[in-house]
């Protein structure tokens, strides 16, 4: 079989590593997480500074993935709604924040920052229960980065001569913006903090299943005294978001979710004169090679998969694994998926929480009975399901083919599909063969190889010896049909201004 | 009795080397004193597929060019411009251009080559950059062409707004398959000739002639081009991006009209950056 890099001779006499026996022989007990995610009963929409009921007075009902039972009833807007948050931000854009200074600008950002995280717990548990993920992700990445996206951001306010070099640049005006259930707090921040930085102001409309921290957040904003209209938020589901997307008053619009809702968008505003950026779906190739190290690869290939339940655009979906390693890979691969703790999201010893709602629980569930039916061999472990709430199993598929639509389309959900490679082009051309192009990674330990494979996978994120790592300072985005535009670093703020 | 002069048979510039379309069809052009001037060749979707082909062959030795290689290559298109200047001021006279904006778009084309040859080795400077995470990583954007993409020229000027559009897409190693102007094509299949001579390898820059409304639907449409920029006017715009929306394509527009390519602010580092993709690359570093 062929290999890259010649074996390595080792002089001990090599033995097996003695196995940590985990499962059910230890028990855990369990470890909820008590902060007060202080909720309402009830959501409004928050419209020019104040929280204001739905015109219609219609509300829905927001769930915990967890144990499906209620956690609040959130306003369900309609055009006059929406109409309504345009008028307030398009005042606010022409007679307060669109005229301040970028120092003035910039504390009001960091007034967010500082206290959103004042409020950190509070807010990790209510996204916790809100979105199903397990506390320790909401609590260790999702809220303080959300806190770091602002406090970088805020910097650039007072800077933004630096942003474009050789051009001024100037603020758009309102903008509309539609974020996804995954990521709701850290996604409104990758949104919100850019566009306030660059002074436009914005109406944004969260998910339908995850809107309880956007509407929280807007309890910071008044704290912050932010000025009225300067952020709107209205909360709804699809036709909600077409009318944030096609409203008259948004000079341009930013959209993060599926591919496929992403070219209705684009389609609705062909010939709008609006600008856009999209960020979209993913199905990242996470490439192991013979000389990687192999105990940290399946640790990043866990990470790049299971983190946030698979719910991620840029989740490590595909492993190509290099042929002399394959076995290897996926028995560690085995034997680490199966003492992954499966359950709570509450709970701090949660590893994968609660699948976000039953329709995505539904989606997942029809592709891996696909992967299943068109011959992949499946692996999953035997653990224990909570009996209430929305939960999927880590997944494994090996023996997967180009062709399979495990591999081709973009699950969303803890499912991996294997694939292996012999040749360093083989495994750029598996990589490359898909519509999307949002990240890659890459485990070797050679340096001129990372370069290479860096060059010539078509991604706008690549992980190198890691995977899944963000940063506000570092651009975030996709190629092809991933998207366009990036999110995070200079790269991102250049996307909400325009150069004069 | 006086010699009767040889006339050039037009042929637009594809894959490197001149073509007749494969339709066999041609359009007749008039000079400015209504004669005839000559046959056009009237590019189908089929050519246009072709010359996708073309680029796309083309795309990745280009793009690895070095930098300087690529400047050195755009300078080198601004001399054989430089060259046939005269010749290309006396042909858009003849077909109907008043001689002093003539002359003056002609000599700002060729500036507007020689500014872009010089951004090849210095875009990425300004437009990538090492990004301080607040991890224990390396991590840094870099950019990289987007691939093929496609260029619309308005009607007027016929050379200026062709050139300004494709050099900005070329210097970073894109490839190119450009629309030329429907009213006056001439001066782009005079700007093919100079290509040809230029070092520019076969495939990097193709040029159709023929009509909008023909090729416009598949321009919109060829998930092969990565994206399109143009002067368009508000009905192909809109065909444009409603056909981008199929494979996510970028696009850049303006006006078909109003838009001052003579000024300086036609040339642009941003022109550069909108065919440019960023990639981000995180490294852990360690022993």
């Amino acid at each position: 079989m062929p290999t890259l890099t010649p074996d390595r001779k080792t002089t001990r006499p090599s033995r097996p590593a003695p196995e940590l026996i985990f499962g059910d022989l230890w028990e855990f007990d369990p470890a909820p997480e008590t902060a007060d995610p202080k909720l309402k009963p009830r959501y409004d929409f928050f419209i020019n500074g104040q929280f204001v009921p739905a015109k219609s007075g219609k509300y829905f009902d927001s769930v915990n993935p967890a144990n499906e039972q209620k956690l609040a009833e959130i306003a369900l807007a309609g055009k006059d709604d929406v109409d309504a948050a345009y008028a307030a931000a398009h005042k606010a854009f022409d007679t307060t924040w669109g005229k301040m200074p970028g120092r003035e600008r910039a504390k009001y950002i960091y007034r967010i920052a500082r206290l959103l995280q004042d409020r950190a717990r509070e807010f990790a548990v209510a996204e916790t229960l809100d979105g199903g993920k397990p506390i320790k992700e909401s609590r260790d990445f999702d809220v303080p980065m959300a806190a770091a996206h602002f406090f970088y951001h805020a910097g650039w306010a007072d800077k933004l001569e630096y942003v474009a070099p050789g051009r001024r640049v100037a603020p758009l005006g309102v903008v509309g913006q539609v974020i996804p259930w995954n990521f709701p707090l850290l996604m409104l921040a990758w949104k919100l903090a850019p566009a306030l930085a660059m002074g436009n102001c914005v109406v944004l409309k969260p998910a339908e299943t995850t809107s309880i921290t956007c509407l929280k957040l807007a309890e910071i904003l008044q704290d912050a005294d932010l000025p009225p209209g300067v952020v709107n938020f209205v909360t709804g589901f699809g036709e909600t978001g077409a009318a944030v997307m096609g409203h008259p008053t948004a000079v341009k619009v930013a959209f993060t979710g599926s591919t496929e809702v992403g070219k209705i968008i684009m389609r609705s505003l062909a010939g709008s004169g609006k600008k856009m950026t999209m960020e979209l779906g993913g199905k990242a190739a996470n490439i192991v090679f013979d000389d990687a190290p192999i105990d940290q690869a399946v640790e990043g290939i866990v990470n790049g998969i299971f983190f946030n339940q698979g719910h991620v655009c840029c989740a490590g979906s595909r492993l190509l694994v290099h042929e002399p390693v394959a076995d290897k890979v996926i028995t560690k691969l085995k034997t680490r998926i199966k003492v992954l703790r499966v359950g709570d999201p509450i709970d701090k010893n949660t590893d994968i929480g609660a699948i976000n709602s039953r329709e995505q629980l539904k989606k997942i569930s029809e592709l891996v009975d696909s992967g299943v039916k068109e011959g992949a061999e499946i692996f999953q472990p035997a653990c224990k399901l909570p009996t209430k709430g929305f939960y999927f199993r880590p997944t494994i598929f090996s023996n997967v083919s180009m062709s399979h639509r495990i591999a081709r389309e973009e699950i969303f959900g803890p499912v991996l599909s294997i694939l292996t490679f012999r040749t360093v082009d083989e495994a750029i051309e598996k990589a490359n063969n898909t519509a999307f192009g949002l990240s890659a990674g890459v485990w070797t330990d050679k340096g001129s190889r990372i370069l290479k494979m860096s060059t010539e996978l078509k991604a706008g994120v690549v992980w190198a010896n890691t995977y899944n790592k963000f940063d506000p300072t570092s651009p975030f985005g996709g190629y092809k049909e991933s998207g366009f535009g990036r999110e995070g670093g200079r790269q991102g703020l250049l996307d909400y201004c325009k150069l004069v | 009795m006086s010699r009767l002069p040889i006339t050039k048979t037009p042929k637009p510039y594809v894959g490197g080397a001149f073509i007749r379309s494969e339709s066999g069809r041609t359009f007749a052009v008039k000079d400015a004193a209504g004669n005839f001037f000559a046959n056009i060749p009237q590019c189908t979707r089929k050519d246009l597929r072709n010359a996708v082909e073309a680029a796309a062959k083309a795309g990745p030795g280009w793009a690895k060019r070095t930098a300087y290689n690529r400047g050195q290559i755009l300078y080198r298109l601004g001399e054989m411009l430089e060259a046939r200047r005269q010749e290309m001021i006396d042909v858009h006279v003849q077909l109907g251009g008043p001689k002093g904006p003539v002359t003056k778009a002609i000599d700002t084309a060729i500036d507007r080559l020689i500014y872009y040859a010089g951004w090849a080795d210095k875009y990425e400077q300004l437009l990538g950059n090492v990004n301080p995470v607040a991890s224990p990583h390396f991590n840094f954007t870099v950019t990289e062409p987007m691939g093929v993409i496609g260029v619309i020229a308005p009607d007027f000027p016929p050379l200026l707004p062709l050139i300004s559009l494709i050099a900005p897409a070329i210097v970073s190693g894109n490839t190119v398959v450009a629309l030329a102007s429907e009213q006056v094509p001439y001066p782009a299949v005079l700007l093919g000739e100079m290509l040809a001579t230029s070092d520019l390898p076969g495939g990097v820059v193709n040029i159709l002639t023929g009509f909008r409304k023909e090729l416009v639907p598949t321009f919109a449409t060829h998930t092969h081009l990565r994206a399109i920029v143009g002067a368009v006017g508000a009905d192909d715009r809109k065909a444009l991006e409603l056909g981008a929306a199929e494979s996510v394509k970028r696009t850049h527009f303006v006006p078909a009209e109003g838009v001052n390519w003579l000024d300086d602010s036609a040339q642009s580092l941003f022109a550069i950056r909108d065919t440019l993709e960023s990639k981000t690359t995180w490294h852990p570093i360690g022993a």
